[in-house]
């Protein structure tokens, strides 16, 4: 069984790796550099949280609905993959939910002032990957991007699409 | 939600199963980025370094085993302690070199590629090549320069997966970290 600090630096050394490569050359990253890393972590995140998903219900009975679906994901879900729960669950009941984690595990590394507040997103873009993979597998189309504003807290919005 | 299962080894399996399915995500994002297996092998090597280069200060940390005497030791610090910590495995340390300056790890299972198959396109690609990068780098910080490879591996088609260690020299002065 792998040790939990092992997905932590994988995960760390993706996040460099990705962004080295798309540096490569150039002096400065620009945006839409930014944008095409942030988009390959996300896809990665897709298929690891597809995976995960299908190991994790692959007994449990189906649910009742969508806030049924939001609601395992923020305690089951959240618990297998990110060791705790979310902390607040919001919800417009028109599709979108936020998700707060106010000690999110993948940003707990990174010190908790301000100073590195501008490169939190790109430690979160694999995971906004794997909540969506994981609600795609349940059935549900969304379009999850990720915030921070205090360190280590973090929300996430869910944007379910409607067909 | 009560689940009847229990919940520790439910957990560390998942915790597991998350980092074997990100390196799959990694392994297949390089096979995508790089035209062939030679460069995936090696941009896995160069991670697994930087990798390593921390997960020392990680292990000694966590461990407190002192420093080694001598090769031997390493060997078995790395096969029964880090091995079994990291990976929760214990590999057997065998083959050893007249000079006693080489060894091999054997590992029955490989945590590693759990749910993964190497297609046929991909017959030269050392899937868990990170961990030849983590081992040299790990190895480095504590003033060794080591060569790592691959010997066997289970996705190909070998029983068991080992890796050859062979010890190159002692790293007298302090070298600048990195293989970047």
């Amino acid at each position: 069984m792998a040790d939990e600090s092992l997905f932590d630096f994988l995960h760390m050394e993706i996040v460099s790796h990705i962004y080295k490569e798309q540096q490569s050359s150039k002096e400065e990253m620009d945006n839409k550099d930014r944008a095409v890393c942030v988009s390959v972590l996300e896809s990665m995140g897709f298929r690891v949280g597809q995976g995960l998903i299908e190991r994790l219900t692959r007994d449990s009975p189906s649910f009742k609905d969508e806030l049924d679906v939001m609601k395992f994901v923020c305690k089951d879900f959240w618990t297998k993959v990110f060791r705790r729960q979310v902390d607040n669950l919001r919800t417009n009941h028109q599709g979108t939910y936020v998700l707060q984690d106010n000690k999110f595990s993948l940003l707990t590394q990174l010190s908790n002032g301000k100073q590195y507040l501008d490169q939190a997103p790109k430690y979160l873009a694999f995971s906004c990957g794997i909540v969506r993979g994981a609600l795609s597998n349940l059935g549900l189309d969304s379009v999850v991007t990720a915030e921070v504003s205090v360190m280590p807290s973090c929300k996430f919005q869910v944007v379910v699409q409607k067909l | 939600m009560s689940r009847q299962s229990n919940r520790t080894t439910d957990s560390k399996k998942m915790n597991s199963e998350l980092f074997t399915l990100t390196y799959g995500a990694l392994v297949t994002q390089l096979c995508k980025d790089y035209e062939n297996d030679e460069e995936v092998n090696k941009q896995l090597d160069k991670m697994g370094y930087n990798i390593g280069v921390r997960l020392i200060e990680d292990f000694l940390a966590r461990s407190s085993i002192g420093r080694c005497q001598d090769f031997r030791e390493t060997a078995d610090v790395i096969a029964k302690v880090a091995f079994k910590m990291y990976l929760g495995c214990t590999p057997s340390v065998t083959n050893w070199s007249p000079a006693g300056d080489e060894f091999s790890l054997i590992l029955e299972n490989n945590p590693l590629v759990d749910f993964v198959e190497l297609p046929d396109n991909h017959s030269t690609l050392v899937y868990s090549n990170l961990l030849c990068g983590v081992l040299r780098g790990a190895l480095e910080m504590v003033q060794m320069a080591v060569d790592v490879r691959f010997a066997q591996d289970t996705l190909r088609g070998d029983n068991v997966t080992e890796i050859r260690m062979k010890f190159i020299k002692r790293i007298e002065e302090n070298l600048p970290a990195g293989d970047e």
